[in-house]
């Protein structure tokens, strides 16, 4: 892995999502980054690759995956990685992102973020597929801590004391997904207060705001609704134990038009900045 | 338990799709299960409703719904991106639909033109640059976003007016078999219905034919004037289309 530096603080960003694509051409847009799903843009040729590259002239952009699987026990698929490199070369983004969880396996992919037990045996296997990622995209990248729907009956520690390890053995770093944090706390029964005192506060390089659905019997990570009080409230713990870290607003399903999440994220740097005023 | 025998354990239930407990999961996880099971479907059968829109228009919701949940049970995804996702559903669609082949002659087209939107970049050359060209060895490129199918009945024209939100024409079989060439023009995918004529000549193009040859193939021994004359006629129409991205 190269010593490639991630900084510390890249301000305040939003994701960029199809409904919002002629905004980002057509007009300036008051945000620090952007933040691309990889694998929409890990094609050949043609619109994706067009837009790609308009907006990269003008914002920054970090590249966030849903298919690295590096928790799956058979490993890293060598095919994503080519390709996830081809566009790290065409993009070079501000860093390179993905969830802790695993998709697929033994030639089968869920397409879904599958949790992992938190053992380890599974902290050796997600150590040695992170130094194998970082050593071909020669960065060092993020994990997102999922939301998850079950634990495992095995686990041998919490997900925030698996996240410190798998950052201490390997350098990687953390895109602490705020709204996760919540909707597992929630579903297990954690202290999402206890879980951010536990991360490891020079690991942290990227936070994400999102809304959540009660399901029928769990919180749901549906990225459908505004940010929510509760995890706004989370947001405020976070700043004050990690200070200045780039944060995005994540929506996925019933994209509102693009000055709603201005206005969201415009709320999240006020926050922020009352919070790094008051430290 | 090992890593691999708890997600072999997870894989399998959720593709099983039956209520009850994987091996390792934590006494409460039934609800948790649920979830998985029900996102993996969920998310398939919305990712197939996406990129085959217009069939899943012709045939309904609860037409289309059935069709992609036997898909999925037939066919797992095995590729890490979801864009690979339902290259064999004009297939199954097939086997579903034995007596409506226009249902998986609209699959195909969908498929073919979600695939030319990002496939492979190509430069088109203008007629101009065929002025030094020698014909006689002359081969053509055509771009690397070209396919061409087959089909029996009008999709083409159902599929482009369930694309412009008007009502469909009714079924028709074609008096002969025909195809459809898809392919990329600049930032657009493209369609359009061509004869036998064409789709032959297209065939040889794409077998590296040079263009004297594929015009001796394609007329008879007493028809070559005509032959060259109406291989004229098409490269001008190929031009126009942004077909054609070298000759020589």
């Amino acid at each position: 892995m190269s010593d490639r530096v991630i900084a510390p603080f890249e301000g305040f960003g939003l994701g960029l999502r199809p409904p919002h694509y002629a905004d980002f051409l057509d007009h300036e847009i008051p945000v620090d980054f952007v933040e691309v799903i990889s694998e929409n843009f890990m094609v050949r040729g043609g619109r994706p690759l067009y837009i790609l590259d308009a907006v990269r002239e003008r914002h920054p952009v970090a590249m966030h995956g849903v298919s690295m699987s590096i928790g799956s026990a058979d490993g890293v698929k060598p095919d994503y990685l080519r390709r996830l490199k081809t566009l790290v070369d065409r993009v070079d983004p501000l860093w390179v992102s993905d969830h802790l969880c695993w998709t697929g396996l033994e030639g089968f992919n869920s397409h879904d973020l599958l949790p992992l037990p938190y053992t380890e045996e599974a902290l050796a296997v997600v150590c040695a597929n992170i130094n194998r990622v970082q050593d071909v995209l020669e960065r060092p990248i993020l994990l997102e801590n999922p939301s998850s729907y079950l634990t495992f009956a095995d686990d041998e520690m919490t997900e925030h004391g698996f996240m410190a390890r798998m950052c201490e053995a390997t350098g990687c770093f953390l895109l602490l997904d705020i709204n996760n944090i919540y909707v597992s706390g929630t579903n297990h029964g954690f202290d999402p207060a206890t879980y951010i005192a536990g991360v490891p506060v020079d690991r942290v390089r990227q936070m994400h705001l999102a809304g959540h659905s009660q399901g029928r019997d769990l919180l749901i990570d549906t990225h459908d609704q505004p940010v929510p009080d509760p995890v706004w409230a989370l947001y405020d713990l976070a700043c004050q134990r990690f200070g200045p870290v780039a944060t995005m607003i994540e929506r996925d399903d019933d994209i509102p038009p693009l000055g709603e999440l201005l206005t969201e994220l415009d709320i999240a740097r006020a926050r922020a900045g009352r919070l790094e005023c008051a430290a | 338990m090992s890593l691999l025998a708890i997600q072999r354990g997870l894989r399998d239930h959720i593709l099983a799709n039956q209520s009850g407990q994987s091996e390792g999961v934590s006494a409460r996880g039934a609800a948790g299960l649920a979830v998985y099971r029900h996102a993996y479907r969920a998310q398939l059968v919305a990712c197939l409703r996406d990129t085959f829109e217009q069939t899943w228009s012709w045939l309904g919701d609860d037409g289309f719904d059935a069709a992609a949940l036997s898909h999925i049970v037939a066919h797992p995804p095995c590729g890490w991106t979801l864009d690979a996702y339902g290259e064999d559903f004009p297939e199954t669609l097939t086997g579903l639909y034995p007596d409506d082949p226009e249902v998986a002659e609209l699959a195909w087209l969908d498929w073919s033109l979600r695939r030319a939107f990002d496939g492979p970049d190509a430069d088109p050359i203008t007629p101009e640059a065929l002025a030094e060209v020698d014909w006689e060895s002359a081969v053509l490129t055509l771009p690397p976003t070209l396919t061409i199918g087959e089909v029996i009945t009008n999709s083409a024209a159902i599929w482009g007016a369930l694309t412009g939100g008007e009502a469909p024409p009714a079924v028709e079989r074609l008096p002969a078999p025909a195809a459809i060439r898809v392919w990329r023009q600049g930032l657009s995918p493209q369609y359009r219905s061509i004869d036998a004529f064409e789709r032959q000549a297209l065939a040889m193009a794409l077998d590296g034919y040079t263009f004297a040859r594929l015009c001796e193939q394609l007329g008879g021994p007493d028809d070559a004037e005509r032959t060259v004359a109406r291989v004229g006629g098409l490269l001008g129409t190929w031009l126009q289309d942004g077909l054609v991205c070298s000759a020589g």
